[in-house]
C-alpha cells in the first residue's frame, strides 16, 4: 500500500518509492514536483509567493519559490537524486477571484509560475510538464514509483501530466 | 514577527467585542432576508499560523462557496464569507423561494443573489466598526468563487504571507435555526490596519 504523505502549504516534503505526496486546495500557490525516474526519489513543494525579498522576513523558507525550491533540490539530492536525471512537473497559479481592478497581489498565481520556471531553469532543472493558470482550484500529487503527477479539480475533472 | 500582533487581553477583548456586534447586525440582516432564525457564535479573535487557516472550515479541499470583498479606506483589508456548497445551495434555494434540494450548481442569478448576500451581511458588519472607531471601511464590490477552500482562502494567505508567517483573523460563525446554513465570516485586516484600528478604539 502507498504511503500517502500530505504537503501543507508552504511546506515541502521529499521521500522514495511507493510513497505518494499531495497537497490539497492549491489556488494562486503552485506545487512543485520534483522526480528521477531511476532512483524513485522526489519531492513536493507548496509555495505560496514568487519572491522572499519582496516580504517582510519569514522564518518559512518554503512560502517562498526563490527559497524554497532550492530547499527541496538539496534533500531530494540528499536522498540519492542525481540532478541532472531530475525533471519536474508543477502546476496551480489560478487567479480564484475575478476582480475589476485586481492589485498585483491578486495576481500573483501568473507571477508565481514564471518565478517557478525561471528559478528551475537557473537551478539546471528541466521542467517537463505544467499545468498552470486559470481560475479553478487544484489538488496535486507525485506517485513516487510511476513519477506521474496528477492534477484533480472539482469542476474539470483530474489529469495526469 | 510583527509587533502589532502583540495584543494584550484587554485590547484583543474589544475587537471581540465589535467583532460580536459586527456579527450581531450581519446575522439580523441575514435573518431578515431568509425569515429564519440566524445563530451565531462569539466571535474568534485568533492569531493563527497562515497555513493552518484552512482547517478553520474544514480542511483545504472542503468545497465551499467564497464571497471576496477588499475593504478600502484607512484601515484597508479584507472580507471572506464562506459557505459550505450544501450550506450556499440552500441558501440560494431559500432566496429564489425554491424547494430545498433544487440546486445542484450556481447560475448567474443564484450567483448574483449570494454576491449581494455577501455585501449586505459585509455592509452590516463594517457598520459596527465605524460606530466604534469612526474609521470608515469601504467593501470594494463582491466577487465569487466555488472551489476548494484552501483555493479561495489563498486571496487573502498571500496578502499576509508577504507580511509575515501568522494571521490575525476575527472569524464568525452564523446557523440557521434548521441548521441548513453554516457560513464562516472573515474580517481580516492588512498588516499595519489592526494598529490603526486598536488606537482608534482608545484600548492601550
Amino acid at each position: 500500500m502507498a504511503n500517502l504523505i500530505k504537503v501543507g502549504m508552504a511546506d515541502y516534503k521529499v521521500g522514495r518509492s511507493p510513497s505518494v505526496l499531495i497537497s490539497y486546495g492549491l489556488g494562486s500557490c503552485i506545487g512543485i514536483s520534483l522526480y528521477d525516474p531511476q532512483t524513485k526519489v522526489g519531492g513536493l513543494l507548496h509555495i505560496m509567493l514568487p519572491d522572499s525579498n519582496q516580504a517582510r522576513a519569514s522564518d518559512n523558507p518554503a512560502k517562498f519559490a526563490d527559497t524554497g525550491i532550492p530547499l527541496m533540490l538539496y534533500d531530494v539530492l540528499a536522498l540519492g537524486a542525481s540532478k541532472s536525471r531530475l525533471v519536474a512537473k508543477i502546476a496551480g497559479g489560478a487567479q480564484m477571484f475575478a476582480f475589476a481592478n485586481a492589485t498585483d497581489i491578486m495576481r500573483v498565481g501568473n507571477r508565481n509560475a514564471e518565478a517557478v520556471k525561471a528559478i528551475l531553469r537557473r537551478n539546471g532543472i528541466k521542467v517537463i510538464a505544467e499545468d498552470t493558470g486559470g481560475n479553478y482550484g487544484r489538488t496535486v500529487q507525485i506517485d513516487l514509483n510511476t513519477g506521474v503527477y496528477k492534477v484533480k479539480t472539482i469542476d474539470r475533472g483530474e489529469k495526469d501530466i | 514577527m510583527n509587533d502589532e500582533f502583540n495584543l494584550s487581553p484587554i485590547q484583543l477583548d474589544a475587537l471581540r467585542e465589535i467583532g460580536n456586534v459586527g456579527a450581531g447586525n450581519s446575522a439580523t440582516a441575514l435573518s431578515q432576508i431568509i425569515n429564519k432564525r440566524i445563530d451565531m457564535n462569539v466571535p474568534k479573535v485568533a492569531l493563527v499560523p497562515i497555513e493552518s487557516v484552512p482547517d478553520l472550515v474544514g480542511g483545504p479541499d472542503a468545497i465551499v462557496v467564497g464571497v471576496f470583498l477588499r475593504i478600502y479606506g484607512k484601515a484597508p483589508g479584507n472580507v471572506l464569507f464562506l459557505l459550505p456548497q450544501k450550506s450556499a445551495f440552500y441558501l440560494v434555494d431559500t432566496l429564489m423561494g425554491r424547494e430545498h434540494g433544487t440546486t445542484k450548481s450556481l447560475d448567474f442569478m443564484d450567483e448574483s443573489a449570494l454576491m449581494e448576500i455577501g455585501n449586505i451581511l459585509s455592509g452590516a458588519y463594517l457598520n459596527a466598526f465605524f460606530n466604534f472607531t469612526h474609521i470608515s471601511m469601504l467593501p470594494s464590490i463582491p466577487a465569487l468563487a466555488m472551489d476548494m477552500a484552501g483555493a479561495i482562502l489563498n486571496i487573502i494567505l498571500v496578502q499576509l504571507g508577504q507580511m509575515g508567517d501568522q494571521a490575525m483573523v476575527i472569524e464568525t460563525q452564523f446557523l440557521a435555526e434548521d441548521d441548513g446554513i453554516n457560513g464562516h465570516f472573515f474580517l481580516v485586516p492588512d498588516p499595519g490596519s489592526l494598529g490603526t484600528l486598536i488606537k482608534a478604539v482608545g484600548v492601550e
